[in-house]
């Protein structure tokens, strides 16, 4: 199981805790887990990437164990510590205001 | 007893306000979907019940939720908003050319007839139509194909912002898109054609463009389509034709910029605008706050002041912020971008505040319930 920290929007509008655990099979990518995101909780569909072109969006970042992957490739492997919840994948929403 | 429910937008939620016939007690509920902005919210008129909610965030991107039972509970439903065959660019600010790319839905008109079947008005000026209730969204892609190459967004975007269909003949349509001006399909938007002759408009050299006009708001009376009347950046104007042809009816008005305009519901030939200072002032002339009618189908206006606040007010107030309810006497709704909303049960001759210190108002939409 993957564990994924949401960030508070997307908590509420899924309805769920501060954590979510979704199942990714094979090599753990990005596409990977926002795939399961998805088919875990469609009203999450195009929150996190753009539904149309699969980019993710400019305000979102992905943060593993201190480690910044928002600009990795969306099927570079991630960390092998998200297996088994060893690690979180954070799914940060970017600061933007004054 | 019938009653009115209005569905306000704001810039960080949804508001629910609902009075019974007399319109002089009010409840408020919310916010929906707080920290959203929400650009529309309005009821199916073939399912009342049945209401879509526009929700977009910079961080997030476009949500679209649905209720069907009047905004109790509501759900997620189709958010992809693909642009099919078309120009693949419009023009930017700077001359340059850039793609057309998704932001979010500023309208939605749900059909009078089938509860399932809803278009949607979008930025990048699009038209997407649902027959599944809104989740699966197809791009009406003629629109773009006619002359969008050629749009370029004025400040608030190039947003398709306001659609108009016929009670009498639902194929036909017209739609505006901001600073690319009117266009119309007689047949379910399958073919389009820009309908801007007769608007003036300093900013194009050319008299006759074709395109270009910033055109913020058009409205009608349903059993008058034809008639149609136009908030444009500058001047209003009317059209007797369908908008084949357009003439200016600004007359007396003490400013002829602003956002909204609305059509009475039983007077065709009564319209009420709010009249703004200027493209860079976008407050009221003189901080006072004034709906404007005239029951002349334009040209001769009367401010609408009782209730207003009629010294230091400088809010402003959008093009989707203004409706017009169903009942006798007529109901005038409109909110401002300081979060008050103020209705009138007595045609605009007088006005109450029913809410103040919401968010800025984006979206007023009225539904009568009987």
């Amino acid at each position: 199981m993957i564990r994924v920290r949401l960030p508070e929007q997307l908590r509420t509008l899924a309805g769920v805790g501060k954590e979510v655990g979704v199942e990714v099979a094979g090599e753990i990518t990005l596409r990977g887990v926002i795939d399961a995101i998805e088919a875990s909780y469609p009203m999450l569909r195009g929150t996190i990437r753009d539904p149309a072109t699969g980019r993710r969006r400019p305000f979102i970042r992905f943060f593993v164990a201190e480690q910044d992957y928002s600009n990795l490739g969306p099927d570079d492997p991630l960390p092998t510590a998200l297996s088994g919840g060893r690690e979180v994948l954070m799914v940060v929403g970017a600061i933007a205001g004054g | 007893m019938s009653g009115v429910r209005l569905l306000v937008g704001t810039r960080k939620g949804a508001f629910v306000l609902t009075s019974d016939g007399k319109r002089q007690d009010w409840m408020v509920e919310g916010p929906l979907f707080g920290g959203w902005e929400v650009f529309h919210v309005k009821a199916s008129p073939a399912d009342p019940k049945r209401i879509f909610a526009s929700l977009s965030k910079g961080w997030f991107g476009q949500v679209i939720q649905r209720s069907d039972d009047g905004g109790k509970n509501w759900e997620p439903i189709g958010n992809e908003f693909a642009y099919g065959a078309g120009p693949g660019n419009h023009l930017w600010y700077d001359g340059s050319e850039r793609p057309f790319e998704f932001t979010r839905i500023w309208q939605f008109h749900p059909s009078r007839e089938d509860p399932d079947v809803v278009l949607a008005g979008a930025e990048d000026a699009a038209i997407f139509r649902s027959e599944d209730g809104g989740r699966n969204w197809d791009e009406l892609t003629s629109l773009r194909a006619s002359t969008g190459s050629g749009w370029q967004p004025g400040a608030g975007g190039l947003c398709l912002h306001t659609i108009l269909s016929n009670p009498a003949d639902p194929a036909q349509l017209r739609i505006a898109i901001s600073a690319a001006g009117v266009f119309g399909s007689e047949d379910s938007g399958k073919n389009w054609k820009p309908m801007n002759r007769g608007l003036s408009s300093e900013y194009i050299p050319d008299p006759d463009a074709e395109i270009g006009h910033c055109v913020h708001r058009i409205a009608n009376h349903p059993e008058r389509p034809e008639v149609l009347f136009m908030q444009k950046h500058w001047d209003v104007m009317r059209s007797d034709d369908g908008g084949a042809n357009w003439r200016e009816i600004s007359g007396n008005l003490p400013s002829d910029f602003g956002f909204a305009i609305g059509v009475h519901a039983h007077e065709p030939e009564t319209v009420y605008v709010v009249p703004i200072t200027s493209d860079s002032e976008h407050f009221p002339p003189e901080g006072r706050l004034r709906v404007y009618r005239s029951r002349t189908g334009g040209n001769e206006w009367e401010p609408l002041t009782s209730g207003l606040p009629q010294e230091n007010c400088y809010v402003n107030v959008l093009r989707g912020a203004m409706s017009l309810d169903d009942l006798d006497p007529c109901g005038v709704y409109f909110g401002t971008t300081a979060g008050q909303v103020y209705a009138s049960a007595d045609d605009g001759d007088s006005w109450t505040e029913i809410v103040r210190d919401l968010p800025a108002v984006l979206s007023v939409e009225v539904q009568t319930l009987s």
